[in-house]
């Protein structure tokens, strides 16, 4: 199992401090400059395997998202790098780029605005070729749109419509076959399925794991559904405040979960079979991005933090085939079962 | 006769290409203490059932046929100042986004006395402590604070927890709740179901429980009305609903879930999608979509049948209920490897 990509200490800060005048403060008689961050990931180390389908879960705010756009590209990270096959992606000029977007492409959440509502499907399809397979022919060309919108299951007579004439499953298959359409090898798909039904989401889903059999690709999929990466994912990572919690083969999480957080999020998963709402309850909310917490970013809300959880941030340490960053349950504080 | 009753209830919306039917042949009656779940996907119908009951249903749509009795009115009859003696006083609402349902330049104090005031004659003191003792029951931390906090001071789960508070100002019979907790995340979900589910409880109240989520039907509600292209389906008791669905639909939905599926496997998906509402196919509206359809299904809408708890909609259900023997949505559920 080779990796394909690497993510190493990966940090991001948004400013919202504003232009300069909004930041100079007058402090004890002397001119400061005020700084102010969002701090969406602290330290992200994350690889994902050839041909597998790594989950980032946690809830909204705590950086998966931007974990995904890092990795593509889109978001210049403030720390760290982010590795293509042993190879640094995130310093290349636009130019250097261009190779390796051919090869990873992204699908986006919300199918409604991802789409350019002035082109026809065909011309959506046809943009990625040429930039990336410039030397396709016409016919060529033709015939690899028609064949992947077969493969996603869009007739392609419909080619020449436009994106508000399909429902919001059509066009997220359409997403999926513009991403498909240069054959790349990896796959970011950020929330893909949050923005459909239930009956709409398990044929995306289903379609995106075909894709997956039959071209080899490896995804990084983002998601705050459980239950879909308890379906999809061969490894889950679990995000807390821009830090990993954990990381696991689906199983083993789903199975045992570890992590305090990680327990707390599965716990909360409403299941047909249950006959009231069952879950651990955590104490306190989310504390902001803008001011962390010192020590383990979990610290205020778990139930086994004691004062090395509340100075000393946890590293990610190997426990069998779990890597995991608690010292509750380094010193095995935490009672199994 | 139970506190609320909807009789062949009928919404229509005039749109410019002709009046288009968004709910018909609804008919389902609640009481105090009884927690109803209305599900479906999107464009079924569930909200627009909702807010027909209180009226809610602004132009184009109107209310075209049927009755909304509660406590023996009719409340698609009531004008707008006998409507206003129901809504909040004793029907209240919950709508789905928190963020949008506050006044975002008013302090939640203000807007929980202002609601008061609007109902009652009573004092801003008054109001002020009625406030403090609802933001008490729906266990906010340091309530007193919360009444001079503006809505963007709070957090998602907290803000929900205060548009609980509302609807329970005027201590209501009935809540009904459009998708509570779909803009909030999974823990915060599981923490605002739990309190609905103990507000019923201690407080006897009745609740309409608008969801897509299967899940949390089957957590908090004791009754489930399937809903599709504006019509009930099935409805019966939750549990049966959940583990013995009869109609194609409710065990095509219940089947799609990830968590019915064996990891890895393709899911058990439905094929094609809902008609939108101006074409509805004849007969029954799912026909397209459905493995057991057959020539009666293009033809003529079915009626209700009952089998076991449940009324069903479908042409086939005592077909497939001899066929299987027991519940075909059962068949492809292996257990879910969580079960402890």
């Amino acid at each position: 199992m080779s990796t394909l990509v690497e993510i190493r200490n990966l940090h991001k800060r948004f400013p919202i401090h504003g232009d300069l005048l909004d930041r100079i403060r007058l402090k004890g008689g002397r001119l400061e400059l005020r700084e102010e961050n969002v701090h969406a990931i602290n330290g992200v180390d994350l690889t994902v395997n050839k041909g597998e389908a790594l989950c980032i879960v946690g809830e909204s705010g705590c950086g998966k998202s931007t974990v995904a756009r890092t990795v593509m590209g889109l978001i210049e990270p403030s720390e760290g790098s982010v590795h293509y096959q042993g190879q640094r992606i995130d310093n290349l000029s636009p130019r250097e780029m261009m190779s390796y977007r051919r090869r990873m492409q992204m699908i986006f959440q919300n199918p409604y605005a991802s789409l350019n509502p002035r082109m026809s499907i065909t011309e959506t399809l046809e943009e990625p070729i040429r930039f990336h397979q410039s030397d396709l022919g016409k016919a060529e060309m033709k015939d690899k749109v028609a064949e992947v919108m077969q493969a996603v299951g869009v007739d392609p007579s419909w080619g020449k419509r436009f994106p508000h004439e399909f429902s919001g499953g059509q066009r997220q298959r359409i997403s999926i076959a513009r991403a498909l359409i240069v054959d790349p090898e990896f796959i970011v798909a950020d929330e893909p399925i949050s923005a459909l039904d239930v009956s709409i989401q398990a044929q995306v889903l289903n379609l995106m794991m075909d894709a997956q059999e039959q071209r080899g690709l490896t995804y990084l999929f983002i998601t705050h559904d459980l239950s879909v990466v308890e379906h999809f994912g061969a490894r889950v990572a679990v995000m807390y405040l821009g830090r990993i919690c954990e990381v696991a083969p689906t199983r083993t999480l789903f199975a045992q979960p570890r992590h305090p957080y990680s327990q707390a999020l599965l716990s909360a998963i409403p299941r047909l079979e249950d006959e009231r709402p069952r879950f651990i309850r955590l104490q306190g909310e989310v504390p902001t991005p803008v001011n962390l917490p010192s020590g383990c970013v979990f610290h205020g809300r778990c139930p086994h933090a004691n004062d090395r959880c509340r100075n000393e941030i946890p590293a990610l340490r190997q426990v069998d085939d779990v890597q995991i960053s608690c010292h509750a349950v380094e010193e095995n504080r935490i009672a199994s079962g | 006769m139970a506190l609320l009753e909807i009789h062949d209830l009928e919404v229509k919306f005039a749109l410019r290409s002709g009046p288009v039917t968004a709910l018909r042949d609804i008919s389902f009656s609640l009481d105090r203490g009884q927690r109803l779940g209305i599900v479906g996907e999107s464009g079924a119908g569930k909200s627009v059932a909702a807010f027909s009951i209180l009226n809610l249903i602004s132009r184009p749509g109107y209310i075209s046929k049927g009755k909304i009795l509660f406590d023996g009115n009719d409340l698609a009859q009531l004008n707008p100042s006998q409507l206003r003696n129901v809504r909040g006083n004793r029907i209240s609402m919950i709508f789905q986004d928190p963020m949008m349902t506050l006044n975002p330049v008013l302090t939640v104090g203000a807007q929980m006395v202002e609601s008061l005031q609007a109902h009652t004659r009573i004092s801003r003191q008054e109001a002020r402590k009625i406030a403090l003792e609802k933001l008490r029951l729906v266990h906010i931390p340091s309530p007193e604070k919360r009444l001079d906090q503006y809505p963007h001071e709070l957090s998602g789960g907290m803000k929900q927890r205060i548009i609980i508070a509302i609807a329970l100002l005027l201590n209501p019979d009935i809540i009904i709740a459009d998708e509570p907790t779909t803009a909030l995340d999974v823990t915060i979900q599981a923490e605002i179901m739990d309190l609905l589910l103990e507000l019923c409880e201690d407080r006897n109240l009745g609740l309409i429980l608008i969801t897509h989520d299967l899940g949390v039907v089957s957590q908090v509600t004791e009754r489930t009305i399937v809903m599709y292209a504006g019509r009930i389906i099935e409805m019966g008791p939750t549990k049966e609903i959940i583990n013995d669905a009869q109609h194609p639909y409710t065990q095509g939905l219940i089947n799609a879930l990830p968590q019915q599926g064996i990891p890895g496997r393709r899911l058990n998906q439905i094929p094609g999608s809902m008609p939108p509402l101006q074409q509805l196919p004849n007969g029954c509206a799912f026909h397209p979509r459905c493995a057991y359809a057959k020539a009666a299904c293009k033809e003529q809408i079915p009626a209700f049948t009952q089998s076991g708890g449940c009324q069903v909609a479908c042409h086939m259900v005592a077909e497939l209920v001899n066929q299987a023997g027991k519940s075909p949505a059962l068949e492809n559920s292996p257990s879910t490897g969580q079960d402890s």
